[in-house]
């Protein structure tokens, strides 16, 4: 009896919470709010330490896969547009292999829950990215983020970003390796329609013109081309730094970095966060008119 | 309007590391900077990788770090991004010439330090690609400026054996400032003391595009393949191949905004960044040492080791 009490008294806590927390996000969109939020999500190894879940390798990464579900929800009922996270960085398949091996197997189970229809995907309509170097993953993994994406092609909501096997310097690198791929096909094209004598100044003029690469060949071949630049990148565990996670993308965004470990993370960071980002807008609108 | 309150980020504020300062007319008393003793040992300790600290032939200042600073975790390239100029001259209702002025004073300052400090390289955000945009009389001053600064601080930059290298898009700069460059990085090429990098008419992205397209031209005259382009290619063409350490250990943001701004996109994938709520005139010994302070007593894991 007093266990249905309690029970009760436990979903009404949350019905309540609920009905705040949707109080809280209508005001806040009643203002300026991002379109897109970077998460690193940091210090699941250190709320593991902290509560002493050594027994088990993946126990922070879980924890944290909890908060990452937390925010993903709030950035939905908020009505942000796109989110994108740093799941995998290509540095950290130098961790204890042990370590790796709990990641990826978590990683794979997490993709595949996805799919499943009271994924927190499938209910907020969200569409999944995966972006990163795929070729340094499994096989399963990469079917099975290939089935995610082709799941969710057609949701309209959300979309989610999901950055496995990434780092922005890797991805500089193949934008790069695919500008010049591309260029080094038309060079190839102008040459093999060179004509005689005047014609030939006027195909190597050309040549040269199909040389230069500009900015955009090199935004558009980036993995996260298809993303609005993010306008907050929110960072846990109180580190300062972006650890090679869309340096290029973030040139301009506001940096936001709560003291909190990543599974700690809460409501009230998000809307401080949110909160903050109204002043920064109007620089960021200033850079769009100068360019 | 609840959005139009200004709010300072407070988890940046409850952290040691920051000074808010509640009243920005008002400019809280610095304490007096910590005195540097004498020590034997000294030369040791302020020491780097080759062993010079003033170049050859220079005199050694026996000094040792101030007190809660370690030599073995100095970073060894220091990134400026020296915001706050125009509000301060704006705060003290003078014209913005004023406070670029005061700027290249606290920078002098910051210079001298570095060097007692034995830090190798210090690279400034001097004037961004973006700036050219600002109004045209307030570039004109800036240019002016760097001109002006330039000629006078040859004397010194000899003395003190620094070298400097300036990177950015040179081209947009006049003639005369492009050959006052040229001559005084040629002139202090061989100084083996602090180098200063001056960034000015520079972009991160730009620095990677324009590092693509030399890569793309040697593509293009068959000396690599495409698929062979790596990281290291990259790092190779980028505007901060003038020096031996490209990436920042700590990058220092003044004014209190938190962004980077377009300054040193790749190089600074790894880089501590430390935001300041100082705006860059006030920003001198103290809150640089706090700085250096707070730098090492992070954890630098690259996102393997563990901690």
């Amino acid at each position: 009896m007093e266990r249905e009490r309690e029970d009760s008294a436990t979903k009404y806590f949350h019905v309540l919470c609920s009905y705040m927390r949707k109080f809280i996000f209508r005001i806040l969109s009643m203002g300026t709010i991002p379109n897109h939020i970077a998460f690193i999500m940091d210090g699941n190894r250190r709320y593991a330490k902290k509560h002493n879940l050594w027994a088990d390798d993946a126990a922070g990464h879980k924890a944290g896969f909890l908060a990452l579900a937390s925010m993903l929800k709030y950035c939905y009922e908020l009505g942000i547009k796109c989110a994108s996270i740093y799941a995998l960085s290509i540095d950290n398949f130098k961790r204890r292999p042990n370590e790796v091996q709990y990641v990826m197997d978590l990683m794979l189970e997490k993709i595949q829950g996805l799919l499943k229809e009271e994924s927190i995907v499938q209910k907020y309509g969200a569409r999944v990215y995966f972006r990163g170097n795929m070729t340094l993953l499994t096989e399963p993994i990469r079917v099975a983020a290939e089935k995610a994406m082709v799941a969710t092609a057609n949701n309209t909501g959300m979309m989610l970003f999901i950055c496995v096997a990434y780092t922005s310097t890797d991805e500089i690198v193949h934008a790069i390796q695919e500008s010049c791929n591309n260029k080094w096909v038309g060079i190839q094209e102008a040459n093999g329609s060179k004509a005689r004598n005047q014609a030939i100044r006027d195909v190597e003029y050309q040549i040269e013109e199909k040389a230069i690469i500009k900015l955009r060949d090199i935004e558009k071949h980036m993995y996260m081309d298809v993303a609005p630049d993010p306008d907050i990148l929110i960072r846990t565990s109180g580190e300062h730094r972006l650890s090679n996670f869309q340096l290029w993308q973030t040139t301009y965004c506001l940096l936001y970095s709560p003291a909190v470990l990543w599974p700690e993370i809460g409501l009230r960071h998000l809307v401080r966060a949110v909160l903050d980002f109204p002043q920064h807008r109007s620089y960021l609108e200033k850079k769009k008119e100068q360019a | 309007m609840l959005f139009s309150l200004s709010l300072s980020p407070t988890t940046l504020t409850s952290s040691p590391r920051f000074k808010f300062h509640s009243c920005p007319h008002v400019l809280p008393p610095k304490p007096p900077p910590p005195r540097l003793r004498a020590s034997s040992q000294a030369h040791h300790v302020i020491l780097e990788d080759n062993g010079s600290f003033a170049g050859a032939g220079a005199a050694v200042e026996e000094n040792i770090l101030p007190a809660g600073l370690r030599t073995e975790s100095m970073p060894r390239h220091v990134a400026l991004v020296m915001d706050g100029n125009r509000r301060w001259a704006r705060l003290r209702g003078l014209p913005v010439g004023s406070g670029y002025e005061a700027g290249v004073r606290a920078l002098r300052a910051i210079v001298e330090l570095c060097c007692k400090l034995g830090i190798r390289v210090l690279s400034v955000f001097a004037f961004s690609s973006e700036n050219w945009f600002r109004p045209q009389v307030e570039v004109e001053f800036l240019m002016d400026l760097f001109e002006r600064g330039m000629r006078d601080e040859m004397g010194s930059l000899l003395r003190e054996n620094i070298r400097i290298s300036v990177i950015g898009d040179s081209s947009k700069l006049s003639r005369s400032l492009q050959e006052l460059i040229k001559r005084t990085e040629e002139a202090t090429k061989t100084n083996c003391g602090l180098q200063l990098i001056v960034a000015v008419s520079y972009s991160g992205q730009y620095d990677i595009v324009q590092a693509c397209q030399k890569i793309a031209i040697k593509v293009k005259d068959g000396l690599i393949e495409p698929n062979n382009i790596n990281e290291s290619l990259i790092e190779q063409e980028l505007e901060t191949n003038c020096t031996e350490f490209p990436y920042p250990d700590l990058l220092i943001r003044t004014s209190g905004e938190l962004r980077i701004s377009n300054f040193l996109l790749w190089q600074l994938a790894y880089t501590e960044l430390f935001f300041a709520k100082s705006l860059w005139p006030d920003f001198g010994e103290v809150e640089f040492l706090e700085a250096l302070k707070a730098f090492q007593q992070r954890q630098r894991r690259y996102g393997g080791r563990d901690f």
